[in-house]
């Protein structure tokens, strides 16, 4: 598994257990999730993939990575 | 025997917490002690030693020598002091001519049967039948030596650390209880009756061939030297002695190292040490010989290319190389090019110390630890549901359990001090659970049987736990009053309404599970309604792709039940480093700072860049993983490992493999060349726990001091060298022991607020958090409320692992480790703890091996989607069908080829305990095995320093 498909693969994954953890709140769980535990270059390697479409995204961690990418603009 | 300068009262002590005191009065002596205590140990007390053998205060009064005899006024008869209780107003004399005479006639026959070779004995000089021979006065035997005797008999040397000489064996019997009632093993017993009396290993076995389990407390615990060290046979009897605590698993036994001038002659567990009380296992109390073993290395080597021998150098030398690598490769590919892995085996202080070259020195937060292969799970979901990343008991408690659910751990082999005490819990009548894919030694073990075991299929931790919690809420077993006290009850009403579904039901999930529905709600009714309960669990639970959620799970039960809050009952996850807990305390962690605060925490981040002068980076660093994922992409460039293996122990061999080769500059800081450093640039020698002062943590959260010893062989202790890579990357740090580096932590980490060594000095230990307002430590945690205020709850769904069977990969494997060994087995596998376990086995079942034409000892390949080795099998029932299980203590085997990336959710600890394989016989070694052999070798070459 490339680094990619393994980071597409954990966003997935966590985006899952977080959807049932959190029902009132998946996105946004899966968003805090990724920003206190990844590394910048993985959210930038994950926000990137999202801008070419990310296409194996699941529903939750695609909006979730949509509002990383937010983040970081208005951090910009 | 105890050591001379160990204090031997004779009889336990009194356990109860307010106990009715009586006043006794021994030769002339007034003396109050609590109800029940023998004559024996209240003489003792006031200076009085009553002559014995058979007696000793870490076992039960016996009453066999006949030696401690005393007198009573208004009672007939000269009565065992060591069983005999005292009554208020008893008045006892322990010498008159009377007792005297009887003594020396007790002792005269106990000598006309034992070997007049006192000054050629090793027990010379400390020998309780010499000393107590010498206190009864006696000065001749009148029956001679000629009559029948024991005195021609075999010694037996079979066991690696101890000998049994029968012929000085007085039969006291105190091997046999101390096996029976301290360790709980069962292994020896007296053979034979009257004149015939031996003390014989299992069936009149030798001891290496017996049940026997090593631990050495029937060596600790004779009175002659019919049972002794092979050590002290070698070296002689010690002359003084360090308390110290050991460096094996998370229980941090205590042991005073007992020395003969610089060298270390024994291991003697601590009697009065509060994580082990005064028991050892066979790692800390024997496998101590890989400290000066001949594969150490003494000196640092530097080389240009992992394809290079490796060449000595000075310290200087290494220490600049490694301090221009890292400020070369930072200069050229950015400031998070670079991290560092902490070290569970090293001390506190130096995993702080770490931590803090790679946060101040390097700019960024990239520092991992090997907890994340380990324990990552308990921090993320103890800190989420309860507020702490730790456990919550301390061992004593596991005395107050009623039922004890043991959950992916197997105690007897991983953690076997606190297995014995929970064994001697269980012999007391408290109930077991145990929820294991395999038959584990503790389902059944002497004098010991778990009401349920159940062998649920890996990877369905989630689903079984919740199966658990539907049989408490919809059987109305939950403790409502202790849920709306102290936890957030809207939260439990949403979690009990998803347990309860039709679908998590023990019926409704069996099939996935593999645990029969009637098992499982037996199991749950018990836990929930037999009093205190009480949950032990491993990496069995941490170990998966859903380590974090089955430890929030197993949170959610404890609390749904009641059982957090008080003693005997609790969450408590058996960590497996001696220092796993404390490298977490430490801020290993690339979120966050000591005491687990996270880096993005302004306030927390301000109080450090105060301390240490720096702005810091307010971004999360990489995991191993993630560090190993960068390397491989080209953005990690160099890693700084102390103490870690992770080539050996990290999933995915090749995967590990690949990232190393990526990276520029690899540092490995230990004891010996080993795996990872086949891909490593420098070598930096370490320290044994022997050679420096420090402190561990144990799995109880129990602070304890590690004393130095004797000096470090290579020069320097590990703090030392941290400390001048540091400052040769331009920091000043100016440590002059590691108490000032336990000052800093204390003053930046507020549960350890009261943390010194002074403290520890006094105390013995401390059990975090130690504030203010509990100067003295917290053996149980969250009494009145949870650190986080109410417990939460969490909603814990059933995700199946995506690591499948199928046709190609049909049965399951599970990993683990063996009782004789040690993770990696890098200290281990360097002492003589290989007659035990040689190698890595293949366990499989009858079934699957008939199925492949598989007999016992045969050689087969193990094959997963990762990667393939080979092994030999072994054929048992103590896997399920369908299930195969192996060690990973040797790179022979390499077990981690096959292990996959699949991990933990939220903290990516590798799924170790769930690969789906196959198995075939095999020829032999793997091609990959011996390309790697290869390598190894030429690895390993060193060239001698060159001349100045």
């Amino acid at each position: 598994m490339s680094t990619l498909d393994q980071l597409v693969y954990m966003a997935n994954q966590i985006a899952r257990e977080l959807g049932g953890q959190c029902p009132d709140r998946p996105v946004a769980a899966t968003r805090d999730h990724l920003h206190q535990f990844w590394d910048p270059r993985m959210r930038q390697a994950i926000v990137a993939y999202l801008d070419r479409g990310g296409e194996h995204l699941s529903d939750i961690a695609r909006s979730a990575v949509a509002q990383l990418r937010e983040t970081a603009e208005r951090a910009d | 025997m105890a050591w001379i300068g160990e204090r031997d009262l004779g009889t336990k002590a009194i356990a109860a917490a307010a106990p009715t005191m009586v006043t006794v009065r021994i030769d002339g002596q007034d003396v109050a002690v609590p109800e029940g205590t023998s004559i024996m140990r209240a003489a003792a007390l006031i200076g009085t030693d009553v002559p014995k053998l058979c007696a000793t205060d870490t076992l039960e009064a016996f009453g066999s020598c006949r030696l401690c005899l005393v007198e009573i006024d208004g009672r007939n008869g000269y009565p065992a002091s060591c069983t005999t209780p005292v009554a208020d107003g008893m008045v006892v004399r322990t010498q008159t001519d009377r007792l005297a005479k009887l003594r020396r006639g007790v002792m005269e026959l106990y000598i006309s049967d034992h070997p007049l070779d006192c000054l050629t004995c090793s027990a010379n000089g400390d020998c309780e039948l010499q000393e107590q021979a010498g206190a009864v006065g006696l000065r001749d035997v009148r029956y001679g030596y000629e009559g029948q005797n024991h005195l021609v008999a075999d010694k037996d040397e079979s066991n690696p650390y101890f000998t049994f000489d029968p012929t000085k064996c007085i039969v006291c019997s105190r091997c046999v209880r101390a096996c029976d009632e301290i360790q709980g093993t069962f292994a020896l017993t007296i053979e034979g009756s009257g004149f015939g009396s031996k003390v014989a290993a299992s069936q009149n076995d030798s001891f290496l061939e017996s049940d026997c389990v090593s631990c050495g407390a029937c060596v600790q615990a004779c009175p002659t030297s019919a049972l002794i060290e092979k050590s002290v046979i070698e070296t002689g009897t010690p002359d003084k002695a360090v308390i110290t605590t050991c460096a094996y698993c998370g229980v941090g036994c205590t042991f005073r190292a007992e020395m003969r001038g610089e060298q270390l002659v024994r291991m003697v567990p601590w009697k009065d040490g509060k994580a082990n009380r005064g028991h050892s296992c066979v790692k800390g109390r024997f496998a101590w010989g890989y400290a000066n073993h001949r594969d150490r290395i003494l000196k640092p080597m530097i080389r240009a290319s992992v394809e290079d021998p490796w060449r000595e150098v000075s310290w200087d030398e290494a220490i600049a190389h490694t301090a221009s690598e890292f400020r070369r490769i930072q200069a050229k590919y950015g400031k998070d090019s670079v991290g560092g892995i902490t070290s569970s085996r090293c001390t506190n202080e130096e995993t702080f110390l770490v931590q803090k070259l790679i946060r101040q020195g390097f700019g960024n937060n990239n520092v991992d630890t090997c907890a994340r292969v380990c324990h990552s799970p308990t921090g993320y979901g103890l800190k989420t549901t309860f507020g702490t990343s730790a456990g919550t008991q301390d061992f004593d408690s596991v005395a107050q359990a009623d039922v004890i659910m043991v959950i992916g751990a197997n105690p007897t082999d991983g953690h076997p001090v606190f297995a014995s005490r929970m064994k001697q819990r269980l012999r007391q009548g408290a109930k077991l659970i145990v929820v294991d894919p395999r038959r584990t030694d503790i389902v059944r073990t002497p004098h010991v049987a778990a009401t349920h075991h159940l062998p649920l299929r890996p990877g369905t931790n989630v689903a079984v736990l919740t199966a658990i919690a539907h049989v408490v809420v919809t059987e109305r077993l939950a403790d409502e009053a202790f849920v709306r006290e102290r936890c957030d009850w809207s939260e439990f009403e949403d979690w009990a309404a998803f347990v309860a579904q039709p679908q998590r039901s023990p019926e409704a999930t069996e099939a996935l599970t593999g645990v029969p529905a009637a098992d499982l709600r037996a199991a749950a009714r018990l836990f929930a309604t037999g009093g205190n309960g009480a949950i032990y669990y491993g990496l069995g639970v941490t170990e998966h792709s859903q380590g974090s959620s089955t430890v929030m799970a197993i949170a959610n039960l404890a609390m749904a039940t009641g059982n957090i809050g008080r003693e005997g009952v609790g969450v408590n996850p058996l960590r497996g480093q001696n220092n796993v807990q404390g490298a977490c305390d430490m801020g290993s962690f690339p979120h966050e700072y000591s005491g687990y605060r996270h880096v993005s925490d302004a306030a927390t981040r301000a109080m450090f860049e105060e301390a240490w002068g720096v702005t810091l980076d307010a971004e999360p660093g990489l995991r191993i993983p993630n560090m190993l994922d960068a390397a491989t992409d080209g953005t990690f460039k160099a890693l700084f490992v102390q103490g870690e293996d992770i080539l050996q122990s990290d999933p995915n061999t090749h995967h590990v493999a690949a990232g190393l080769a990526a990276m520029e500059c690899v540092v490995v800081q230990d004891l010996f060349l080993n795996e990872t450093a086949n891909y490593a640039h420098v070598f930096l020698p370490g320290s044994t726990f022997l050679e420096k002062d420090g402190t561990f943590t144990n799995a109880e959260r129990r602070i304890q001091r590690v004393r130095k010893v004797m000096e470090p062989l290579n020069g320097y202790g590990d703090w030392e060298i941290v400390q001048l890579v540091a400052n040769a990357i331009g920091l000043d740090w100016r440590y002059s022991h590691p108490s000032e580096i336990m000052d800093e932590i204390a003053a930046l980490t507020p549960t350890f607020a009261r943390v010194s060594y002074d403290a520890l000095d006094r105390l013995g230990s401390l059990q975090w958090p130690a504030t203010e307002a509990a100067p003295e430590g917290t053996p149980t945690m969250h009494i009145d409320h949870f650190v986080r205020g109410k417990g939460h709850f969490v909603v814990t769904d059933y995700i199946p692992t995506d690591e499948k069977t199928g046709p190609r990969f049909p049965l399951l494997l599970t990993t683990g480790r063996i009782l004789s060994q040690y993770n990696v087995g890098a200290q281990t596998r360097r002492t003589d703890n290989v007659v035990w376990h040689p190698e890595d086995r293949l366990e499989i079942h009858p079934h699957d091996a008939e199925n492949r034409g598989i007999r016992d000892g045969d050689w087969v390949s193990l094959r997963s989607r990762a990667g393939e080795t080979t092994l030999r099998a072994l054929i048992t029932e103590r896997v399920a069908p369908g299930i195969v299980y192996t060690t990973f203590h040797h790179p022979a085997t390499q077990a981690n080829v096959i292990t996959t990336d699949y991990s933990d959710w939220a903290t990516n600890c590798p799924e170790y305990k769930v690969t789906a394989v196959q198995v075939a016989i095999s020829n032999g070694p793997s091609d990959w095995q011996q390309a790697y052999q290869a390598q190894t070798e030429r690895s390993r070459r060193v060239l001698p320093e060159a001349a100045e």
